[in-house]
């Protein structure tokens, strides 16, 4: 168990190690690291100074080890737009980012276990072949397109929902989240909605198919035999074993989500830090650009190491493998 | 069996006359009446990206047939010249629907060559690992871990963040998010032939590398290839929308229906909601009808995908 | 006696409807069970065996269906009850315990979730009570430190272990009748003659009657009072253990008993039936053994009706052996 977190931890800083090379080689020799790190405007002596403190100067290995230690120290460049530090500025950003993705992750775990049971539960019926036809739907329509229709409809056409913005926050325990407003409710309903659609077809299939897995199983047959209800059998029996695979996927998810709320935020100027990506390579804001890339890579690589560790600790038959192997 | 020849004592069953295996393909497809439709969908939208110049009631990027005095008129309304909006007009007085044929045709065009591409890329990749192991194997199947435990949409952004702005960096973006899926692909279905006997037996016969990996080995990687091949080009066709549609995609000369339906952004909120939708609609068809396609396809191809 | 037998089966017709026909995987069985006795049914897999226990304890799951004839247990008829009557006798009445016992505990929750809810499907106590009664019934079936078990999950179980576990929950309401479906054939030898052991003690001292549906002849041979042979989706011989085995009747039996190795002489080769049984969408005409029977004439080819074939005997067969013995 031990051994195979320690290996796992391995593997993640190799990776971390590749991509921060991949992302250096990307600014450093691929681009012209003085414009990526200078606005265009900027005096002569502004360009110098940068030039010393990147040490371009210098070899390329000792460019990318201060590279590193400025990374490390998060100093990661000022924003030419908000002339704040680019980490920052992307630090502010994220907590309404990962409230996008949190709600939306919900929304898809809420509808989707239920509708995937009953489709997995009932396959012939056409209540069940209607949940399948729209999560092909779901997997099939962009995220984008799905957003200006949601938008047309909820606020143009029914002004129900507002379209865009994070509404009102609050703080809940130390944390600002539009979570606790009914104003901010509101804004959070269709953006997050839009983000879960995909992830919902998803967890539609993986419920559907877990579901007529296990359904076959001995253990389902045996458990009928003891005389329990239907209900028992499927909210407790099979419900309890589908849910590691689902967990594990929606864990993986998670990081998708978050790289695919950009195009949400785009969609309904969500101040989160996707719409901020998207608007500094449009503004040529390269600071911003490249810490971006450092966080979101790091971020990834550690949900899925925690996915993996958290994996092996939850399946009662996996610690066990692993503790023979 | 109708005739049994008996040879030494051993029943030799003489065999069947070889059902033409396409014939059989075919028929098997046509199973599903809803990826007969689908494929038929899918056929006339080819054919109408083709043949856009052709058929288009308009050349939408001619400015001397364009009137701003036309601009923004629902589905069904006519110009001054009496010429009828069937899809409406956007904001320059173009017609929707030369647009949207137009704008197949870039959108169907980038995300199949990228698809040409990656599969060529994916493909040498995925041979080489499975064929030569070790090493090789290890590392090109790393990369490959490496990279898919990133989402496309993520991996794009970044590269077209660093490599700016172009239709040749797009492709050059799709190809780098697609070739893993098929690097992977082959490389699973060629390390299972590779174990076979013949594999062995034409090693044993000396033949040179290129021989055994294009006549034995590739054309069993095809089945499986076709399947992941066409889920992808359907997977590129809405990557690119999503990256035009976000501004860092195609330029602006290159009007894919991601740009198109970027640029009736703005009026839905005033209720015009054609310039968006109907690009739109074109998309979602296009899409739904591969993945359709591609469903049936994985389903009869599959006793392969199974070994 | 002067009660009603456990369980009256009456021409039980269970049939399957599949895309490529209507599969009589039990057409027309008939047979009895009494209070601590033990009813071996016996047959290759594919004879019907483990569908005709399903339908007594109605778990036939569709395209399934019980198509005719009459389940009477304790005189009460359970063909055409509802689901909820079926589920009330389903665990308290009757229990059945299945061939792998790897298979059928629930790999994710704790053995003591297991049997507590076994027992609170049908009476209305504690969940202290229900948990006493788990772990007496783990006691009964021999398990080491039941306290402590209760709290394990089923992977920290060996398969014989696992295997008492559910055999302490179908004991665990009392049942007068239980179904047994192979539950020895996926364990070792020792603990197989172990398990039978017990199964038996505990049968013949609550007054259980016990269906024991199994392949193996030596396992009826140890256990059984009655013994049914299945072929085919009928019965083609039944009686006490003791005729049927000793000088079996339908050449089936005989076919079967013969195949068993310690009836072989060493170092002959092993005798077998010849052929495989028909598929059961494609009968033979007539007797279903015919193609495999050396004692087959013209009048096989009508079905063979269930006869008298000596005290308290029945063979379906034309031709049936007479004490030929093996």
């Amino acid at each position: 168990m031990t051994v195979f977190i320690i290996r796992r931890v391995m593997q993640s800083i190799l990776v971390l190690f590749v991509m921060s090379l991949l992302v250096f080689v990307g600014v450093y020799a691929i681009g012209n690291p003085v414009e990526i790190f200078v606005a265009a405007d900027a005096d002569q002596a502004e360009r110098a100074r940068v030039i010393a403190a990147l040490g371009l100067d210098k070899p390329l290995w000792e460019q990318y080890l201060l590279f590193i230690r400025n990374a490390v120290m998060g100093d990661l460049g000022k924003s030419f737009v908000f002339n704040q530090p680019a980490l920052g500025l992307i630090l502010q950003r994220m907590p309404a980012t990962l409230e996008l993705a949190f709600t939306a992750m919900v929304i898809a775990l809420a509808l989707g276990i239920p509708l995937g049971m009953y489709a997995g539960f009932r396959p012939q019926s056409r209540i069940a072949k209607a949940i399948m036809a729209g999560s092909i739907l779901g997997f099939s329509l962009p995220t984008f397109w799905v957003g200006l229709m949601l938008i047309m409809v909820f606020a143009v056409e029914l002004g129900w929902l507002p379209s865009t913005g994070r509404g009102a926050t609050a703080e809940v325990f130390g944390i600002e989240t539009s979570l606790a407003t009914w104003d901010g409710l509101s804004h959070v309903l269709l953006p997050a909605l839009n983000l879960a659609l995909f992830k919902l077809s998803l967890v539609i299939r993986l419920t559907r198919a877990g579901m007529r897995e296990n359904m076959l199983m001995d253990y389902v047959k045996f458990a009928r035999a003891k005389g329990l209800t239907m209900r028992r059998v499927v909210f407790v029996h099979v419900l309890k074993n589908i849910m590691i695979p689902i967990v594990t996927v929606v864990g993986l998810e998670l990081g998708s989500v978050i790289a695919f709320a950009v195009v949400t935020e785009t969609v309904f100027a969500w101040p989160g830090m996707g719409k901020l990506i998207i608007d500094s390579i449009n503004n040529l804001d390269r600071p911003v650009i490249v810490a971006y890339m450092l966080i979101t890579v790091t971020m990834f690589i550690v949900i899925n190491l925690v996915v993996d560790v958290l994996y092996s600790v939850l399946d009662p038959r996996v610690r066990l493998a692993d503790m023979k192997g | 069996m109708a005739t049994v020849i008996e040879r030494d004592g051993i029943e030799v069953v003489p065999a069947a006359p070889a059902e033409a295996p396409f014939r059989r393909f075919v028929a098997e497809f046509a199973e599903s009446r809803l990826a007969v439709v689908a494929l038929v969908v899918l056929a006339m939208i080819i054919v109408a990206a083709l043949a856009a110049p052709l058929i288009s009631p308009q050349d939408p990027y001619d400015l001397n047939q364009l009137d701003i005095l036309d601009g923004r008129l629902p589905p069904g309304a006519e110009s001054a010249a009496g010429f009828t909006f069937w899809l409406g007009s956007d904001d320059q007085g173009r017609d929707m629907l030369s647009a949207i044929l137009y704008g197949l045709r870039i959108s169907l065009g980038v995300g199949v060559m990228s698809a040409v591409i990656a599969v060529l890329i994916g493909t040498a990749a995925g041979l080489a690992a499975a064929y030569f192991g070790g090493r090789i194997d290890t590392l090109i199947m790393r990369i490959v871990d490496i990279q898919l435990s990133f989402p496309a949409i993520l991996v794009a952004l970044i590269l077209l963040a660093v490599l700016g702005q172009g239709t040749g960096k797009i492709i050059v973006a799709l190809v780098t998010v697609q070739w893993a899926y098929y690097a992977r692909t082959v490389r699973g279905t060629a390390l299972v032939e590779r174990g076979k006997e013949y594999v062995e037996a034409a090693r044993c016969l000396a033949l040179g590398h290129g021989r055994i990996l294009f006549r034995h080995l590739l054309p069993n990687c095809l089945p499986p290839l076709i399947v992941v091949a066409t889920v992808q080009v359907a997977h590129a066709i809405a990557l690119e929308a999503t990256l035009s549609f976000l501004g860092i995609g195609l330029p602006i000369t290159e009007p894919s229906l991601g740009l198109l339906i970027a640029n009736g952004y703005e009026y839905m909120m005033s209720g015009k909601y054609w310039i968006s939708f109907f690009p739109g609609v074109a998309l979602l068809i296009t899409i739904v009808s591969i993945n359709l396609v591609g469903d049936q396809l994985r389903d009869v191809l599959n006793p392969r995908l199974r070994k | 006696m002067s009660t009603a037998p456990t369980l009256v089966v009456e021409d039980l017709k269970t049939w399957f409807y599949t895309k490529a026909g209507v599969v009589k995987a039990v057409d027309g069985v008939s047979f009895r069970a009494e209070a601590g006795k033990i009813v071996g049914l016996v047959g290759e897999s594919g004879s019907g065996k483990t569908v005709t226990g399903f339908s007594i304890i109605g778990l036939v799951d569709p395209p399934g269906r019980i198509e005719g004839g009459r389940i009477l247990f304790k005189g009460r008829n359970l063909v055409g009850l509802t689901e909820e009557e079926l589920r009330k006798l389903r665990g308290s009445r009757i229990a059945m315990i299945f061939q792998d016992p790897m298979m059928t505990l629930n790999p994710v929750l704790r053995i003591e979730t297991q049997m507590v809810e076994a027992v609170r499907a049908h009476v209305d106590v504690s969940e202290a009570e229900a948990r006493r009664r788990a772990r007496d019934a783990l006691g009964q079936v021999g398990i080491p430190s039941p306290e402590e078990r209760l709290k394990a999950y089923p992977h920290q179980f060996s398969g014989g272990m696992r295997q008492r576990v559910a055999i302490a929950i179908a004991l665990i309401n009392k049942p007068d009748l239980i179904i047994a479906d192979e539950p020895t054939t996926a364990l070792d030898v020792t603990i197989q003659a172990q398990i039978l052991f017990e199964v038996q003690k505990l049968c013949r001292q609550t007054g259980t009657a016990l269906i024991w549906i199994t392949h193996d002849l030596s396992v009826v041979a140890s256990l059984a009072d009655e013994v049914c042979v299945m072929y085919a989706g009928k019965i083609v011989e039944q009686g006490t253990v003791d005729d049927v085995l000793d000088r079996p009747a339908h050449p089936y039996t005989h076919g079967l008993m013969c195949s068993v190795p310690s009836a072989n002489r060493r170092g002959a080769p092993l005798r077998q039936i010849p052929g495989v049984m028909p598929s059961l969408l494609d009968l033979p005409s007539g007797c279903s053994f015919r193609p495999r029977c050396s004692r087959a004439d013209g009048a096989c080819l009508e079905p063979p009706p269930m006869a008298p074939v000596g005290p308290g005997r029945l063979a379906r067969c034309f031709h049936p052996l007479h004490g030929e013995g093996v």
